[in-house]
């Protein structure tokens, strides 16, 4: 699993991704971080980090529109799944390089806190329960981005089907609100990412929320495990 | 060391690979050959773990590919049809990331110079692996399979694309390599897989249709013993006086070459020379030879028969 975690952060760094995806992200970050506390005098980052939501749907498709679906496309899957590592270790270390290129990302929000210590003393309980709440999102939508790789062999395929499905789940509480059988609506805004997510940025770690990503997050990764299984079989 | 029980591969209602059993020993190269689209590589894919079979059992060296996927394949070095290389990465990366993903024990330095040195890409490995020509990456696969000494080597195809000095050199390579290692090299040129393998295995539409060892195979093709002449003279006297020579089965006219030149084919007895009777008692007639050249079925002649026989592709299905 070591062995593939380096290989995809090699590649990720020897390409332009990774540069490319951590300069929309600072350049976002950078922006709400300026227009809402800058110049709005406030410490609070609670919209900085909801505004970055929609910034995160979009661009973990980027990071992960290649890490199955080339593999399939230039035959390397046959030197991954014909040596001693098993399919669960292989996606495990795709999907964690993919988590420490975002962590790389995230590291921005540290600056944050210390510029606004410069100014107040940050509620830093607060600004870590940021951070992890963007990290989980992240992660979530990296699992399923990932999944989405599995199942094509061209980048472009996974990378659109992953912008169509952050979309959508971004949109998850306006569809949930037009649906009119309410047992289906209430259980539609209970997936509802956003809102899971907006807990954390108010403060709030909760157990529930916690167990949703993480329960997104197995339920992926094992799907993407499937996807490949089934592939030796058919 | 390698040991395939009754494997059969179904894609749909096409049987790919039909019942194919067969078991190599310590240090035996075996050659596996069949046309394209025979279940070659299939069946390679199958005893590396790649895909399942949809029966039948792969063992490697004691261990099951099913059931202990680990042990089998750390075993196996595999070189597939299209090398598995990462475009982006140096040769010397490369082999890095393979060393560790195979989990080798080995000292990692030393052990990727040598493996380098050994298929001759040491002058290569700081070269980006997407800016290689086809020979080199191949061979950069090669090296991938050789990583840890694994006991049992998978090559498929391993000379396609390769110039003919290249190609000399690989099969040198995988002839002295088949001393500690046990190898299966699939091919469809025949020649090759003579020069090198101790044994051949040809399948045709997933069947094994031969399992001989290479001399063997040559041997039972050339139990006949069959001429081909072009002679310059009247047909019936060429005829009744090949037909005399004593030791000649049988004579029959093939084609009639150009003016009172015809073509025959002589069929003499087992361990029979009838060249210089032949050539006497023509010369005697004032009829000359013209050429002379054995009618054998040459191997590749004997491999078209093996796998195109209908006998065997009844149930095959279509290529």
């Amino acid at each position: 699993m070591s062995a593939i975690i380096k290989r995809e952060l090699y590649s990720y760094f020897c390409s332009p991704v990774a540069y490319v995806v951590m300069a929309i992200f600072l350049f976002f970050s950078g922006l709400f971080f300026s227009i809402v506390c800058l110049s709005g005098d406030t410490s609070n980052l609670t919209y900085v980090f909801n505004n970055m939501f929609l910034v995160i749907v979009l661009l973990t498709p980027i990071m992960c529109m290649k890490l199955l679906s080339d593999e399939k496309r230039l035959r390397t899957d046959q030197a991954l799944l014909t040596s001693p590592v098993s399919i669960l270790g292989i996606v495990m270390g795709k999907f964690l390089s993919a988590c420490i290129l975002y962590l790389v990302c995230l590291a921005i929000y540290v600056i944050f806190g210390f510029v606004l210590s410069f100014f107040v003393t940050p509620h830093w309980s607060v600004i870590l329960c940021n951070f992890f709440g963007l990290f989980i999102l992240g992660c979530a939508l990296i699992a399923i981005d990932m999944f989405l790789s599995s199942l094509t062999e061209s980048q472009m395929i996974a990378a659109i089907t992953g912008f169509a499905v952050g979309l959508l789940i971004y949109l998850l509480d306006n569809v949930a609100s037009a649906i009119p059988v309410e047992f289906i609506a209430n259980a539609v805004k209970n997936m509802s990412f956003l809102s899971h997510y907006q807990n954390f940025t108010v403060g709030l770690l909760s157990i529930a929320d916690l167990v949703f990503f993480l329960t997104v997050i197995a339920l992926f990764v094992f799907l993407t495990v499937r996807v490949i299984e089934k592939k030796r079989w058919s | 060391m390698v040991e395939v029980k009754n494997i059969t591969k179904c894609y749909g209602d096409k049987k790919a690979v039909d019942n194919i059993s067969f078991a190599v020993g310590d240090g035996e190269i075996l050659g596996f050959l069949g046309p394209n689209g025979a279940g070659k590589s299939t069946t390679m894919n199958i005893i590396t773990g790649y895909l399942s079979s949809s029966s039948g059992t792969v063992t490697i060296d004691g261990c099951e590919i099913l059931d202990d996927p680990k042990g089998a394949k750390s075993k196996i070095g595999y070189l597939p049809e299209i090398p598995p290389l990462y475009m982006d990465m140096t040769v010397q990366k490369y082999l890095e990331f393979m060393f560790d993903l195979k989990k080798v024990k080995l000292d990692k330095e030393d052990h990727i110079e040598e493996v380098c040195r050994l298929v001759k890409i040491s002058s290569v490995t700081h070269r980006l692996i997407k800016n290689l020509s086809k020979g080199y990456k191949q061979r950069v696969g090669l090296a991938q399979a050789l990583l840890g000494n694994p006991p049992v080597l998978i090559l498929d195809e391993p000379t396609v694309g390769l110039d003919p000095k290249q190609i000399i050199e690989i099969r040198n390579l995988v002839k002295s390599l088949g001393k500690k290692h046990t190898v299966i090299l699939s091919s469809h040129i025949l020649s090759e897989v003579q020069a090198i393998c101790d044994r051949v295995v040809i399948i045709s539409n997933g069947k094994v249709v031969a399992d001989e060892t290479t001399e063997g195979l040559s041997k039972a093709l050339v139990k006949s013993n069959r001429l081909l002449v072009q002679v310059e003279g009247s047909k019936t006297k060429v005829l009744s006086k090949l037909e005399n020579i004593c030791d000649v089965k049988s004579v029959k006219v093939e084609r009639e070459v150009s003016d009172s030149v015809y073509e025959y084919i002589v069929e003499a007895n087992e361990d029979c020379d009838i060249r210089s009777k032949m050539f006497f008692t023509l010369a005697e007639e004032k009829t000359p030879i013209l050429l002379l050249q054995s009618a054998d079925l040459t191997l590749e002649e004997v491999f078209l028969k093996l796998t195109t026989d209908t006998t065997y592709s009844k149930k095959g299905g279509k290529d």
